[in-house]
């Protein structure tokens, strides 16, 4: 196959160059996020036996409301808790908690995402044999959530109608990592005037290889093929 | 992005590595930033200089070299730059979009000059 590959050196200052006079070089090839990096990994390994997930959105779109729908819904069949992060209060914590799964608060102060260690030190607190599924909701935020590898098995974004079909292209990175993009409040969808073959076209567009999703966490409606997906990744994981 | 935080990491990683080689003072740090890591060079710079202080690094230079954005594309079978820093990938031959980025989300320090 005739396949071309572009070259990948193309270092301004070559590699090895020395241009201090006298100074000799040392190579180090780490990278920088080498510490979040190691503690993702350990993270991974404590995870073997449960289906971890990193949800993040903005704010408000409605990450903690589908997953109380997903706990209410999914009780007695999937075991799971949540790790939630807000930069104050626990108030997320407290109604995943009332919908009926082990939850634990972060609050991450100034902090405008989670990192590795954090949820380390969270899962801590809960008893990860006795899970299915593990949620990590994340600091509401499309930005720098994208950096940080936290151990997951999924990353999942969510958008509501309410946020304007360029979501995806304004914040293309976070998409672009993510497994599977949930468009929740489709309930509403008509009254803010939401171009739906315009959103999944901009989705398609940033992550095509990405599951979506279409539902309203709070009617109920399309969350069938949601909690398909979590039980289908589950039982790949499990083999 | 996080520039403050990578940079204490930067000097960290470079001082480790230059006190292994017995150097006394670190003259560059060399990094490998990628096009959507989302490393604001100016932001990186700022910080580094604030990093650096009272480390065998203090007058070291920092050498950014920031690497492309190349994305594969199945249906055309070869690489592609991208040509935005937004992340999105779509093949300029045959206008597919794909979901394999090869290059463009690294950040490492790559070498050190010592002395």
């Amino acid at each position: 196959m005739a396949g071309t590959a572009l070259t990948r050196d193309v270092r301004v200052s070559g590699h090895g160059t020395v241009e201090t006079p006298g100074a000799r070089v040392v190579q180090v090839q780490k990278s920088l996020m080498r510490h979040n990096d190691a503690v993702a990994v350990a993270n991974r390994a404590a995870f073997a036996n449960c289906l971890v997930l990193n949800l993040v959105s903005s704010p408000g779109s409605g990450k903690t409301a589908l997953l109380e729908r997903t706990v209410r819904d999914l009780a007695g069949e999937l075991r799971m808790a949540v790790v939630v992060g807000d930069l104050e209060t626990d108030n997320d914590a407290v109604r995943i908690h009332a919908a009926g799964a082990p939850s634990v608060q972060i609050v991450t102060g100034t902090v405008c995402h989670l990192e590795a260690e954090m949820v380390a030190r969270a899962v801590d607190q809960l008893d990860l044999d006795g899970l299915d599924v593990l949620v990590i909701e994340n600091v509401g935020n499309l930005v720098c959530p994208a950096s940080w590898d936290l151990g997951e098995d999924v990353r999942v974004t969510l958008l509501s109608v309410t946020e304007g079909e360029d979501k995806p292209l304004k914040y293309p990175r976070i998409f672009k990592d993510s497994h599977a993009i949930v468009i929740n409040k489709v309930d509403i969808a008509q009254v803010v005037g939401f171009d739906r073959a315009q959103a999944l076209a901009n989705v398609h567009r940033v992550t095509p290889a990405a599951q979506v999703f279409e539902l309203s966490a709070r009617t109920g409606e399309g969350m069938a093929p949601w909690r398909a997906f979590l039980r289908e990744r589950l039982a790949t994981k499990r083999g | 992005m996080h520039e403050f935080g990578l940079a204490v990491s930067m000097v960290d990683l470079a001082v480790e590595a230059a006190r292994k080689e017995g150097a006394e003072r670190i003259e560059a740090i060399h990094v490998e930033i990628g096009a959507l890591a989302g490393v604001v060079p100016e932001a990186l710079e700022f910080a580094f200089g604030g990093a650096r202080e009272g480390t065998m690094a203090a007058h070291a230079r920092l050498e950014v070299t920031y690497l492309p954005a190349i994305a594969y594309c199945a249906t055309c079978q070869s690489e592609f730059e991208l040509d935005n820093r937004f992340g999105i990938a779509v093949c300029p031959r045959c206008d597919t979009p794909s979901a394999d980025l090869r290059q463009g989300r690294e950040m490492h320090v790559s070498h050190l000059e010592v002395t």
